[in-house]
């Protein structure tokens, strides 16, 4: 009879589980050793790589395609300033209420965009974040179409300045690792294990007893009450809403998208690797102007083209590697 | 009486509406794939018209003598070159290859011709219109209307009464066997875009006389094409131009509220109808 031992870990995925809970504590002291500079930077990459996750956890294992995951960025945005001036709530309370507030909204809209299939759920999706964005340039007591900024009485409710921008780049750190940490622990679950078989064959997977379409909203909606949660931070970060900017397609979805295809989708360490490309390229190119996006477009395509599987899964393929492991591997022994 | 004259004018703006989408409805019809891309499409156009009238002095519509071969002629390239090689089971590669080429028109098009808003210059045609019993109907988008019903029926006609439109439908039913009776689908597929920016072409040479453009002006237009091909059913054409008349009428509504309204009247009568018959007004095919 042939032996074997069933693992779900590896020399590799130890060292990076090492590597990243190190790293995460040498970040949860950065406002005591980096300058604010830093800070801002460090709490901008955490925004990306959690919305990159949350994208990825929706495009590459349900299929569910969306082009208007800024309408809950901009949701949550808009929900947090309309707490804080509106009934006082302090700002980093709001971050909670938003990601329920926005599960509640997304209970209707899935209802309605679900009724799309496809590449038409993308612009269906998409149509839903316009009708948001207009529906917020008529809030005329939130400044209507030119947005509004966060009165100081409130912003003074985080702290001093250190405080304040240590704050806010604390909730980005946990709202960025928590993301990774929820998905990666939701794909090594019992959930996982149907999303990744979603992921490979709908057909199959229904065959199996998975009820494909209940999984599907569910994750929907978390993710929107998550993007939302992530919305109202970027608020905080920015201490200003404007419809334009809290719904941008560009800022919030298509960067997005390029961060997850270039870094290899359906996997957790594509998006990562993503987030890592995708900063680089700004600081290198941003000074470039639109050829900068010419070439972040084109480089999107050819990837696509040559590599589906991004960069991240041409190299899985290629050498077998796997930082965060979340399906078994066995290893038969003569 | 000027509730009437709104809806009028609703209907006929529509007419431009359905210009947007009948591209987008045919490519879909012949091989699935929706194209992004599709409104900043008809935003090159508006360009290209624009410089073919400043090297030819040809009046806009007279233009579409060069911008329509130019463009179907890109079509075809650019189905050949790079659309082809996405298109197969999975949904996500045309999807994202198209959006990449949408920030790829935008950033192109800004690099070259800056932010700011342009507009052709058709002259009286703009202006010049006829007047019957306290209603007045312009010329221009009365013609932009008889255009829409024009390609419409001419795709209508190349789709069911021609060997291409043959080839079409069959590929559009069963591509394999298709491919089998001798039809090259690569082939197939570049004509059905060479077509569809053919009509992208005169889309965009309408769109550029009725009001300014810019650089970004596509996404907004995608969304109008997208809204009429799915109020009107996929896979019918007429439903299209129907979908498209029901957008206008909204929007013409919406703004006469508050001008505030006018694009979110046209996506609110989208999502009713969307709500209670999610297959469209008249289907003929399935998602």
């Amino acid at each position: 009879m042939t032996q074997f031992t069933l693992s779900r870990s590896s020399v590799a995925s130890r060292v990076a589980g090492g590597v990243a809970l190190i790293l995460l504590a040498g970040l949860v002291a950065a406002p005591w050793w980096a300058s604010s500079s830093f800070l801002h930077l460090a709490g901008e990459f955490a925004v990306y790589l959690a919305l990159a996750t949350l994208w990825n956890l929706l495009a590459g294992y349900t299929g569910l395609v969306s082009v208007g995951q800024q309408a809950y960025v901009g949701l949550g945005g808009y929900i947090t300033f309309s707490l804080a001036l509106f009934l006082g709530v302090h700002p980093v309370l709001a971050i909670p209420l938003a990601g329920l507030v926005a599960a509640l909204v997304a209970v209707p809209v899935a209802a309605l965009v679900f009724r799309l299939a496809g590449a038409y759920f993308a612009i269906g999706s998409w149509v839903m974040a316009e009708v948001f964005r207009l529906i917020a340039a008529q809030a005329t007591a939130l400044g209507g179409g030119s947005g509004i900024s966060l009165p100081a009485s409130v912003t003074k409710a985080l702290g001093g300045k250190w405080l304040r921008e240590a704050s806010i780049f604390w909730l980005a750190l946990a709202l960025g690792a928590g993301c990774l940490a929820l998905v990666y622990g939701l794909l090594r679950s019992r959930i996982g294990l149907a999303l990744t078989a979603i992921r490979d064959s709908e057909v199959a997977s229904t065959s199996l007893g998975i009820r494909i379409g209940r999984v599907k909203h569910a994750l929907y909606i978390l993710v929107a009450a998550l993007t939302a949660m992530i919305g109202a931070l970027i608020s905080l970060q920015k201490l200003r809403v404007s419809p334009d900017a809290a719904f941008s397609v560009n800022d919030w979805t298509a960067f997005v998208i390029f961060i997850v295809v270039i870094g290899g989708i359906g996997t957790i360490e594509g998006p990562i690797l993503g987030t890592i490309v995708y900063f680089l390229l700004r600081e290198f190119l941003a000074d470039f102007g639109t050829l900068y996006l010419l070439f972040l477009g084109t480089l999107a395509i050819v990837v696509m083209l040559a590599a589906p599987k991004g960069l991240w899964g041409y190299a899985a393929e290629r050498f077998g590697w796997s930082l965060f492991p979340v399906g078994y591997r066995i290893t038969f022994k003569d | 009486m000027e509730l009437v004259n709104i809806i009028l004018q609703g209907v006929l703006v529509g007419g431009l509406y359905a210009l947007f989408a009948a591209g987008l409805s045919l490519i879909f019809g012949v091989m699935r794939l929706v194209n992004i891309a599709h409104g900043d499409l008809i935003v090159l156009a508006a360009y290209i018209a624009m410089e073919v009238i400043k090297l030819t002095s040809l009046p806009p519509l007279a233009a579409l003598v060069f911008v329509v071969p130019l463009m179907a002629a890109f079509g075809y390239a650019l189905q050949r070159g790079i659309l082809n090689r996405t298109l197969g089971g999975d949904l996500l590669p045309p999807l994202l290859v198209s959006f990449g080429l949408s920030v790829i028109l935008q950033n192109g098009l800004l690099a070259i011709f800056t932010a700011d808003s342009r507009k052709l210059d058709a002259g009286v045609l703009e202006t010049a219109s006829v007047s019957a019993g306290g209603l007045s109907i312009g010329l221009l988008p009365a013609l932009m209307f008889a255009t829409a019903v024009a390609v419409i029926a001419a795709l209508q006609f190349m789709f069911y009464k021609t060997a291409l439109g043959r080839a079409f439908r069959a590929t559009s039913d069963d591509a394999e066997i298709a491919e089998l009776m001798g039809l090259d689908r690569r082939r197939v597929y570049a004509w059905a875009m060479a077509l569809c920016l053919g009509v992208v072409a005169i889309a965009g040479v309408f769109l550029a006389i009725r009001s300014n453009f810019d650089p970004f002006m596509g996404p907004g237009r995608l969304i109008f094409g997208f809204e009429a091909v799915i109020i009107g059913g996929l896979g019918n054409l007429w439903g299209t131009l129907a979908g498209g008349v029901i957008l206008g009428v909204a929007q013409g509504l919406g703004a006469a509220i508050d001008p505030g309204w006018q694009i979110l009247a046209g996506h609110v009568a989208f999502l009713l109808i969307l709500a209670v018959k999610p297959r469209g007004l008249f289907p003929r095919m399935d998602g």
